[in-house]
């Protein structure tokens, strides 16, 4: 197939432009596998709406746009960081700033955090937890045919790298605050590795604010290792203006008896993309994805989610629920596969959407690929309205319509919310989801950043 | 307090109230009983401003006021409480921020300021033991996987929280065991004061035995075709509505003015 | 249950035989193999065509050309050589209709199907045309419906008969550019029905046509249109059988539906083609385009379809709900054992107000099935008010199987309520104990479940074919049970 045209040619003509300074800071491991992406990614093009995964997302034109700069980050913008002080959520937690998805390299480039979890930059690790990058990066991407994981193989310079050693169990969370900021137009694509090993316990918050007005893309591609007996929470709660663009792809490797939960709290952001792989390789592993989407304006929201139990006696439940206001849209796509000996599992999956306007728009694609006959797989899924007699429940005992529709709205979310395995999180999530509802712009509550 | 004048209704083209009169004073308890499908509920949802229904003729004033003409939410801050027969689940709504923001609506309506969250508690937990509702369900969402008594239990608590002028009772007693049947009946009974009134809906005597009303009007095709003092409820037990039907001809009482 | 003991009882099943699988020896005429203009001519002169008509094959033949085979579906489908195949072949020594009476041995192949055609043995209340390979043999209880202005024949009768009816409907629901197997039936169409009910009137009877696949080596392509004007209502139903050979054999055909204003048109199939041996070898590849378009306000079409047969079966029987307060229904259940494949669904397009449509779907997969829903319920922007409800639920019975289940739902209109549900499960140890533990044996425990998993689908079949649909249904599960 002939996929080349004056597009690839200009992220052609960007790889032999920037390749060399990303060779000259980044890992052998890394640098050894760029070439082959690149081809790969030449062949298979910028993904159009042809291709069945990006049916209801069209991400060629935000690849169109010329931005000023492919972001490579230098000393001076982590000097921002160290100027940004803000505890987002209020939480008790190990706090950590990026800035555009990279870990600020000017002083330590990986630091030891109490109790024990490594977090610092991905080359970095590559020399000081070699024998863990080696046995785990680009391990979870293999075989992979979306051609924008293949562009970020290619050109993504660093990233960030979390290292929980086996018994390691944290009890406060690690809250990652990633600044997008810049004053051109960027184009940003960093790679994450996260490997939580035998029987350790994290969770991860992932809070993403832009604080220039500027026009974003973002790549990110995000692998995780979950060990044996282990728990790993990622949360991630995305709130980025208009014209910020943010494509994540986020890969989960589960072994036995681990429980992970990937949680996307979409509040704001012009496009989002999100796609989230679970692989649920050893016995016994359950996984949680939950996704809420809020959008109004012309936002667009997309969650692609796929399950792939490929061992037997694996639970799954995949959750997923938005509201769309004035021209918004959004899709889902979700699967369940169950490989052939997958037996006995345990599968679920739903998404339901509210449009509040005529002007919004619901695709929803919620899939079943089942090889094996010991399993109980349930999908659903629902695109309406707010509940005309639950409306009118709320109003015969004096609440206004506005606020009727407000709670409702906020009930339907919460379903999501109280799900978040991170208790101390919830209640600020439901706080911020209240925000939102309201039109309040989102901003996290103590947080000095006027973004949103 | 209510006073409904010749009130006709029709759902989809086919009238279901057929000329409503009725008149309710402060103080006191009005049953309306009935065979199935003779409109009761369908009168109950119209006070309450459900419009699933086309009022076609008639007038109803609440202290004076067009209460037609008013919104669901106005009606409820000006006293009215439905407490319906199939109450609905909402999930995701937790029981005390629904009441917190219905009470202060209620105290907005009133000029009076919110609750403090503490006070709100205090509150919630005063008016639970009245119906002796499980601490629990609070905490819960909105009615979602409670039993049919605990939801009939949870419309006479938020009736305790709400404080209402007028209460109508939409088939409270349908689906109760007799501890639960006392509970409720209890429960409206303490809330009775000398300036509220209660219209209680229901197809059967038995909750009658403990919410004892002043007046009993049998409901049938759209009409109140008697009205009468609480004997009448023990009158129709015995003979069963049959009764009301074969005599209909007989027996209908038009309204007359003052007869409430 | 031991597993191994599961694997015995699948085994036993897949040594059930087609009853259907017999050849008649009769002469037939055929063209040539293969594919060109030249073909396409030959077959439209055979049939004595006019003009209009094979310049319809001829543009539908060009635009074939240009069209490759889909490769969306979840199916393996072997390489096609559309040049090996037998595109027109008729029965030599049937005896016109004008004549009365048919040849006795195509008689006594229908009564071997259970389809007689002779008017006082048939079912009362059911009208047959009956199409073997190419050509339409014999259509029952025409007069009888003429007499209510209805009309109810082979669609090459129409072509000569009701040019005017046959141009102004046909190819408006499926254009010929609509897809690769559509495109090619509008090439090389041999025979179908073809019915009209007119203004006001309620067809009594049930319509039927029964397609038979005889000759080796040929094709069947046959094409049905069916209009039903304002206030009229029609019950239609299809079955299909054909001989057991080694090779596949080619089903492509197209259905059109048009319901007028207040019209409603039911159409149930029982879909029985040849499903192939064992071990995969044969059967039939059924690759139809079947929609309707309720044109008129309040119109209905529904569609019911019992899939046990072919080796691959590739249709979604969809409803365009163009007018307003129109609705249209999909019932199915579809079987694959051995190595059958199937990915069949709807498609409901939500165009007027008020518009209603209900999916059901039921997937059985034993052997090594691989049975697919797949579905498309889309609500245009100003279908105010539209309403779905989809279920799609799937049976698996043995661990070689496969269930898959791919529902798109686009919506464009903020008023409308879609819901979809799907589950996946298999029969359950204990609900088979139960059965044993009353004297049921476990074959009979499967076919009972299956029947009753089934029941919702078969409910909606007319009593005729309700009862062979519940049979067919054992007969291709008898005993599966993993």
């Amino acid at each position: 197939m002939e996929t080349r045209n004056e597009l690839t040619d200009k992220f052609s003509r960007l790889f032999s432009q920037t390749i060399p300074g990303i060779r000259a800071s980044s890992f052998e491991l890394f640098n050894s596998a760029r070439e082959k992406a690149m081809e790969k990614f030449l062949e298979l093009g910028i993904p159009t709406r042809k291709n069945e995964a990006y049916k209801y997302t069209n991400v060629e034109p935000l690849f169109r746009h010329d931005y000023d700069s492919f972001f490579i980050p230098g000393p001076d913008d982590f000097a921002k960081a160290e100027r940004f002080k803000c505890d987002v959520a209020d939480l008790d937690s190990h706090g950590v700033i990026l800035i555009n998805g990279f870990y600020p390299t000017i002083a330590d480039k990986i630091k030891k955090l109490p109790g024990g979890v490594w977090i610092g930059s991905l080359n970095e690790a590559a020399k000081k937890f070699r024998d863990v990058v080696e046995k785990h990066f680009g391990k979870y991407i293999s075989g992979e045919n979306d051609s924008l994981i293949h562009l970020n193989t290619a050109l993504a310079s660093d990233g960030v790298f979390i290292y929980v050693p086996p018994g390691v169990r944290l009890n406060k969370p690690i809250q990652i605050i990633n600044l997008v900021e810049s004053e051109k137009d960027i184009f940003n694509q960093h790679r994450n590795l996260i490997v939580a090993e035998e029987d350790s316990d994290v969770s991860l918050i992932v809070c993403d604010h832009t604080l220039s007005p500027n026009r974003f893309l973002t790549n990110g591609v995000t692998e995780a290792f979950v060990g044996k007996n282990a728990v790993f929470n990622l949360i991630r709660v995305q709130n980025e203006h208009n014209n910020s663009s943010k494509i994540t792809n986020t890969f989960i490797y589960q072994e036995s008896g681990s429980r992970v939960s990937s949680n996307n709290i979409t509040l704001h952001g012009g496009l989002v993309r999100n796609t989230t792989k679970h692989m649920l390789a050893g016995e016994r592993a359950e996984c949680l994805s939950l996704g809420l989407y809020l959008a109004d304006k012309f936002q667009h929201v997309d969650n692609y989610v796929n399950v792939e139990h490929l061992v037997p006696d694996c639970n799954s439940n995949q959750l997923f629920k938005g509201v769309l206001d004035d021209m918004s849209t959004a899709a889902f796509n979700g699967r369940i596969f169950v490989a052939k000996d997958a037996q006995r599992t345990s599968a679920y999956q739903r998404n339901s959407t509210i449009l509040l306007t005529p002007d919004t728009k619901m695709n929803s694609k919620p899939q079943l690929e089942i090889l094996a006959d010991d399993v109980k797989c349930t999908h659903g899924a629902t695109v309406g309205q707010l509940d005309e007699n639950a409306m009118f429940y709320l109003q015969s005992r004096g609440i206004s319509k506005a606020e009727a529709r407000l709670l409702l709205m906020f009930g339907f979310a919460h379903d999501v919310i109280r799900n978040i395995p991170v208790e101390p999180l919830r209640q600020r999530m439901d706080d911020l989801v209240m925000q939102r509802l309201r039109g309040e712009l989102s901003r996290c509550a103590s947080c000095m950043v006027k973004c949103g | 307090m209510l006073v409904i004048r010749n009130l006709r209704a029709s759902i989809e083209g086919r009238e279901i109230l057929k000329g409503i009169n009725l008149e309710v004073k402060e103080g006191e308890i009005h049953a309306i009983m009935g065979p199935n499908g003779s409109g009761k509920s369908t009168l109950a949802s119209i006070l309450a401003g459900r419009d699933f229904a086309d009022v076609t003729e008639g007038t109803v004033k609440y202290y004076g006021k067009d209460l037609l003409s008013m919104a669901p939410e106005e009606r409820s801050r000006e006293g009215i409480f439905l407490g319906f027969q199939y109450p609905i689940e909402i999930p995701g709504v937790s029981m005390v921020n629904f009441l917190k923001t219905a009470v202060n609506e209620h105290r907005k309506h009133k000029g009076l300021e919110p609750l403090s969250a503490s006070d709100f508690l205090k509150m919630m937990r005063e008016k639970k033991e009245l119906v002796e509702i499980d601490s629990k369900l609070a905490n819960r969402s909105v009615n979602e996987g409670f039993s049919g008594g605990e939801k009939k239990k949870n419309e006479i608590f938020q009736m305790a929280m709400l404080e209402p002028k007028l209460a109508i009772l939409d088939e409270t007693d349908s689906g109760l065991d007799i501890d639960a049947l006392k509970i409720v009946a209890n429960g409206v009974n303490r809330l009775r004061k000398p300036d509220n009134a209660t219209i209680v809906i229901t197809h059967y005597q038995r909750l009658l035995d403990y919410i004892i009303p002043d007046h009993v009007h049998v409901l049938y095709d759209g009409r109140i075709v008697r009205s009468a003092g609480k004997e009448l409820a023990l009158e129709l037990e015995k003979k069963g509505y049959e009764w009301i039907k074969t005599g209909e001809e007989n027996s209908v009482q038009t309204w007359k003015p003052g007869m409430s | 249950m031991q597993e191994n003991n599961g694997n015995d009882i699948i085994k036993e099943v897949t040594s059930g035989e087609y009853k259907y699988g017999f050849y008649t020896d009769i002469e037939t005429d055929k063209i040539p193999k293969g594919l060109n203009e030249d073909v396409i001519r030959l077959i439209s002169s055979r049939k004595g065509e006019p003009e209009w008509l094979l310049d319809f094959r001829l543009k539908a033949y060009r635009h074939w050309l240009t069209m490759k085979m889909p490769r969306w579906p979840n199916l393996k489908i072997p390489a096609i050589d559309y040049q090996d195949i037998i595109y027109f072949a008729a029965p030599k020594s049937r005896t016109t209709e004008e004549k009365g009476g048919i040849d006795p041995e195509l008689k006594k192949t229908f009564d071997r199907l259970g389809i007689p055609l002779e008017e006082q043995k048939i079912l009362s209340g059911v009208a047959v045309d009956a199409v073997m390979d190419s050509v339409s043999v014999k259509t029952t209880f025409r007069e009888t419906l003429a007499e209510l202005g209805i009309i109810f024949c082979s669609f090459s009768e129409a072509v000569r008969e009701y040019p005017d009816l046959v141009k102004k409907y046909m190819a408006t629901v499926v254009p010929y550019t609509d897809n690769f197997f559509a495109a090619l039936n509008s090439a090389v169409f041999s025979d179908g029905s073809f019915c009209y009910i007119p203004k006001g009137v309620k067809c009594p009877m049930e319509l039927s046509t029964y397609f038979r696949i005889n000759s080796a080596n040929t094709g069947q392509f046959e094409r049905t249109l069916i209009v039903a004007d304002e206030e009229s209502y029609v019950s239609y139903m299809e079955g299909c059988t054909a001989p057991m050979r080694d090779e596949n054999q080619l089903h492509a055909a197209i259905v059109e539906i048009i319901a007028e204003k207040n019209a409603e048109v039911k159409y149930s199939t029982v879909q029985n083609w040849y499903p192939g041996d064992s071990e995969g070898k044969g059967g039939i590849f059924n690759f139809v385009t079947k929609r309707g378009i309720c044109r008129g306000d309040n119109s209905k079409i529904s569609w019911t379809q019992v899939e046990t047969g072919s080796a691959i079966t590739w249709k979604y029987p969809s409803c365009i709900l163009k007018g307003d307060n129109s609705s249209g229904e999909f019932y199915s259940v579809a079987v694959t054992n051995h190595y059958q494949q199937a990915d069949t669904g709807t498609k409901m397009i939500h165009i007027g107000k008020n518009t209603r449509s209900r999916i059901v779907s039921k997937g059985i997969s034993a052997g090594m099935g691989q049975n697919s829903y797949r579905g498309l319920v889309k609500v245009l922007k100003n279908a105010d008010n539209a309403r779905n409800f989809s279920q799609c639920d799937s049976l698996l019975l043995g661990d070689k199987c496969g269930a898959h289940t791919f529902p798109y739902l686009e919506v464009d209109n903020p008023n409308a309520v879609v819901e979809h549900e799907a589950t996946t499960s298999r029969i359950g140890e204990d609900q088979i104990f139960y059965c044993n533990q009353r004297g049921i044996s476990t074959e009979d425990a499967v076919g009972l479940i299956v029947n009753g998993y089934a029941k919702e689908i078969i409910n909606q079949l007319p009593m005729e074919f309700a009862v062979e649909a519940q049979k067919l249904l054992q007969i291709s599960l008898e005993g599966s049970v993993g």
